[in-house]
This record gives C-alpha cells, sequence and structure tokens, in this order.
C-alpha cells in the first residue's frame, strides 16, 4: 500500500480536530477558541518552517545555519524567561544556559560523528535541544520561586547564621536542578515501555529498519540527558543570586 | 565607643516610614531588652542590626565601621539572629549544630556539641535525633545553640521565648544570662514577657517607629 500524507489527506485529518472542537463544545470547556487558535498556528508555523527549511537545505551555507540555530536559541530562551515570572536578567541566563546547553550537546555529537555541519541535520537536532532545555529551564525558574517563596525562614535563618548565599539556597538550587531534569529523566525510564518517541516513530514511518531507528532515539536520549542537565544547572546557578540583594539579603521572589 | 552605635537610623518601605530617628548605643557584654506593642518596628530594628535589611536613613556602625563597610556574611557571623519559632535544618539534631562550622568550612567540634547538648538536657545520642521528634521548648534550645556554636560578639533574640511554658520559658533565658555573663556576649532580646522587661537591664521601648522617649534607660 501507497501511504502518503498530502493536502487532501490532511484535510481529512482535520476532522480529528473536529471531533477535539465538539468534545470541547459539549463539556463547555471554553477551550474551543484557543483550540482554532493553536491548530490554525501551528499549521501556518510549519508551513512557512517546512517552506524556510527546504531553501535554507537548499542553500547550505554554514553562516545562514549558524544565524538560525542562534535565532532558535534566542527564541527559546525568550520563551523561559517568559516562566521566570520577574527574576531579574532572566533573559541573558535564559539564552546563556540555552546556547552553552546546546553549543556542548551538538559539539559532542559532531565529534562523535552522529552528525554533520549540514542544516538539515544541524537545525532539527539544535531545535530539539533548545526546546528541552527551554522547558527545562522554565520548570526551573517556577520551582526557584515556588522554593524561595517557601523556604523564605529557612533561607533567612541561614543568612542570620553567616551562610553565604550558596550555602543558604543549596537545597532550593538542587530542588531545582532535580525539577528541571526529571520529565527528561522520566520519559528515558517509559521509552519504548509506554511512548514509541516522536523521531523513531517517525523514522519507523517513513520505512527505517526499527533496530536503526532506536540507534537514533538512544542518541536523542543521550543528547536531551545533556542538554536539560547543562541547561537547569547554568540557570539554577545563574538565577538563584537574583533572589538577593548586594548586601546580600533575600529580596525575592517579587511576589 | 560603643560596640553599636545607630545614629538617627530609619527605615521605610515606599512612602511608608518604620522606623524613625532611632538613636541608639549598645556596649559590649550589654544586655538590652526591646519592647513595645505589635507593628512598632521592633524586629525591624534588630533585622537592620543584624544586617538582614539594610535602614533607608542615618548610620549604623559596629565596632567603629559603618555597616556597609563589612562584608554581609562576615558581619553576620559576628552579630547573631535568632528567629521566633525557628526553622531547624536538614533532619538531625546534628544537621543544624554542625551548619554553623559547614558553612565555615571547618571542622565539626563534636565534644563541644555534646557539652552544649548536656547543658541544655539533652544528650549526645540526641544528636542523632531526628528534628521533628523534638518539643517545642527542645527545638527553641537547640536553634538556640546553632547560634552560638560558634561564639557571635552579639546575640540578637526576637521573641524567642513565644509560645513556650514557663518551664522552657525559664530555662531558655537561664541559657541566655549564662552566655551574656559567662561568655561576654552582648544580647539584645525583644520581648513581650512582662516579667522579663520588669527585670531588664536596660529597657528600649518602641511605640509606631520611634523609640519613646525615657525608654532607653
Amino acid at each position: 500500500m501507497n501511504l502518503a500524507v498530502n493536502n487532501q489527506s490532511l484535510m481529512l485529518e482535520l476532522g480529528l480536530v473536529m471531533i477535539a472542537l465538539a468534545i470541547g463544545w459539549h463539556e463547555k470547556l471554553g477551550i474551543d477558541r484557543d483550540m482554532v487558535i493553536g491548530v490554525v498556528r501551528a499549521v501556518i508555523q510549519l508551513f512557512i518552517v517546512g517552506y524556510l527549511l527546504k531553501s535554507v537545505f537548499r542553500v547550505n551555507n554554514g553562516w545562514l545555519t549558524g544565524t538560525l540555530i542562534l535565532i532558535i536559541i534566542f527564541n527559546a530562551g525568550y520563551n523561559a524567561k517568559q516562566r521566570s515570572n520577574g527574576i531579574p536578567h532572566a533573559l541573558p541566563i535564559s539564552v546563556g544556559a540555552i546556547l552553552i546547553s546546546t553549543a556542548v550537546t551538538l559539539g559532542v555529537l559532531m565529534l562523535a560523528g552522529a552528525i554533520a555541519f549540514i542544516p538539515s541535520q544541524m537545525i532539527p537536532i539544535a531545535g530539539m535541544i533548545a526546546s528541552n532545555s527551554m522547558v527545562a529551564i522554565g520548570l526551573c525558574y517556577r520551582n526557584l520561586n515556588a522554593q524561595f517563596k517557601q523556604e523564605r525562614q529557612a533561607v533567612l535563618e541561614k543568612l542570620a547564621l553567616g551562610a553565604d548565599l550558596k550555602d543558604a539556597s543549596r537545597e532550593i538550587v538542587r530542588d531545582s536542578i532535580k525539577t528541571g531534569m526529571q520529565p527528561t529523566i522520566d520519559s528515558a525510564k517509559t521509552m519504548g515501555i509506554v511512548s514509541l518517541p516522536g523521531m523513531m516513530s517517525g523514522l519507523i514511518f517513513a520505512g527505517v529498519d526499527p533496530v536503526r531507528a532506536i540507534k537514533y532515539q538512544i542518541m536523542v536520549i543521550f543528547m536531551l540527558t545533556s542538554a536539560t542537565s547543562i541547561g537547569s544547572v547554568l540557570a539554577c546557578y545563574g538565577a538563584y543570586r537574583e533572589f538577593y540583594n548586594e548586601r546580600k539579603q533575600l529580596v525575592g521572589p517579587s511576589n | 565607643m560603643s560596640l553599636l552605635e545607630l545614629k538617627q537610623v530609619g527605615y521605610q518601605v515606599g512612602d511608608t516610614p518604620i522606623l524613625r530617628g532611632i538613636d541608639l548605643n549598645v556596649d559590649a557584654g550589654e544586655w538590652v531588652t526591646i519592647s513595645g506593642p505589635s507593628g512598632s518596628g521592633k524586629s525591624t530594628l534588630v533585622r537592620i542590626i543584624a544586617s538582614l535589611l539594610s535602614h533607608t536613613s542615618g548610620t549604623l556602625r559596629f565596632a567603629g565601621k559603618a555597616i556597609e563597610d563589612y562584608d554581609p556574611i562576615a558581619y553576620r557571623r559576628r552579630v547573631s539572629y535568632s528567629f521566633q519559632q525557628p526553622t531547624l535544618f536538614g533532619e538531625t539534631v546534628y544537621d543544624n549544630l554542625a551548619f554553623p562550622y559547614q558553612i565555615r568550612q571547618l571542622p565539626f567540634d563534636r565534644q563541644r556539641a555534646v557539652a552544649a547538648l548536656e547543658y541544655v538536657g539533652l544528650t549526645a545520642n540526641d544528636l542523632d535525633k531526628a528534628v521533628i521528634d523534638l518539643s517545642g521548648g527542645q527545638r527553641q534550645r537547640v536553634a538556640l545553640l546553632r547560634n552560638v556554636m560558634i561564639y557571635p560578639e552579639v546575640l540578637i533574640l526576637d521573641e524567642v521565648t513565644a509560645g513556650l511554658d514557663a518551664e522552657n520559658k525559664a530555662f531558655v533565658w537561664s541559657m541566655v544570662r549564662h552566655f551574656n555573663q559567662d561568655d561576654g556576649i552582648t544580647v539584645i532580646a525583644i520581648t513581650h514577657d512582662q516579667a522579663e522587661i520588669t527585670a531588664a537591664q536596660r529597657l528600649v521601648t518602641l511605640v509606631n517607629g520611634r523609640i519613646v522617649p525615657g525608654g532607653a534607660q
């Protein structure tokens, strides 16, 4: 059987969204508008990116590839910053953490010969790394804010005993790094048992031998573990000092 | 020269003044009791002295130097603040008594810790006791020991006996008296306890963010 996803089949598959809309409408979930906007945005964005990638792959220029990766990293950093709930300097901290986590992970993959510096490999992989790092950093920020609020008294007491900022924040930073990495670890634990993840499914779907596909997936697990751990560590250690002022007094979280 | 010299110290949040024109000198080895109604700025004042807050006007000098000239961490190791209803860290009593050594990267002085525990009616075995198994009075004693495992020059107590029964209250005050009289630690203590206010060597009364004239004896 010749399988193909074409415009006509996509139109028919739109029926699946209609089912979701019908459920939302019937259950009065009040998310019909968000769902329509989400689906329309996804379609438009993916079409734009599809055509953009097509031309970038055709041009195959190192500078252009590098620029696109930097744009991806900046966007990821900006989105992570949105989760910071007012932590000062969250944008440079996020962009820096994602830049380093992406660069280290891509560097190791290239050195290992798993990928080459060509746009069709670098851009999708950079996107996967940056987006996972972004989610991890967002979780770190949320946890930092929650923990500094919840543990305010303990932090104050540690400061009052003469602890430096690192000692006063140690448990909070540790807990936040764990929170950032947890989804990646959980997903790694259940991989193949609960989920057949995107990249592997896509390869199998496109006719690649499953044994070959899992090797790619294993590479993805390795790179995402590295990216989320580096991103979480850098973001947490970069951000925790922002909860204190120059006199080493606890001032945050802001709300 | 007094150990602590506050001149016209003020603190305000936005446009709201919390403390106004505080003049206060505290000599080394002194015991100053601070009293006043709720919301009068007592805790704010002692938190400023402990460098957990910064005054917004006036000057605060410690051992002849402006507080701003000290590294806040080094300063807080000399001027130690103990909270009302303290939070104990970690899981065991050891985690709390070892904390002052850990932050200074010093080896834990077990002998001193055991002697301190015995002094407050606990035993060497209690070092491994879980903090959740301590009574309210024991928690406060361990918290106070944490402040003095490595002696500070000034010990600030923010209503540390609030919520304790008479027996524990008396014990905590006897501990503080020992630190003050035998070890020469300067004590600044906020209290609502009438007996303590009456017995104070030197009483400072705050009302609406000001020291009441005649209150600072």
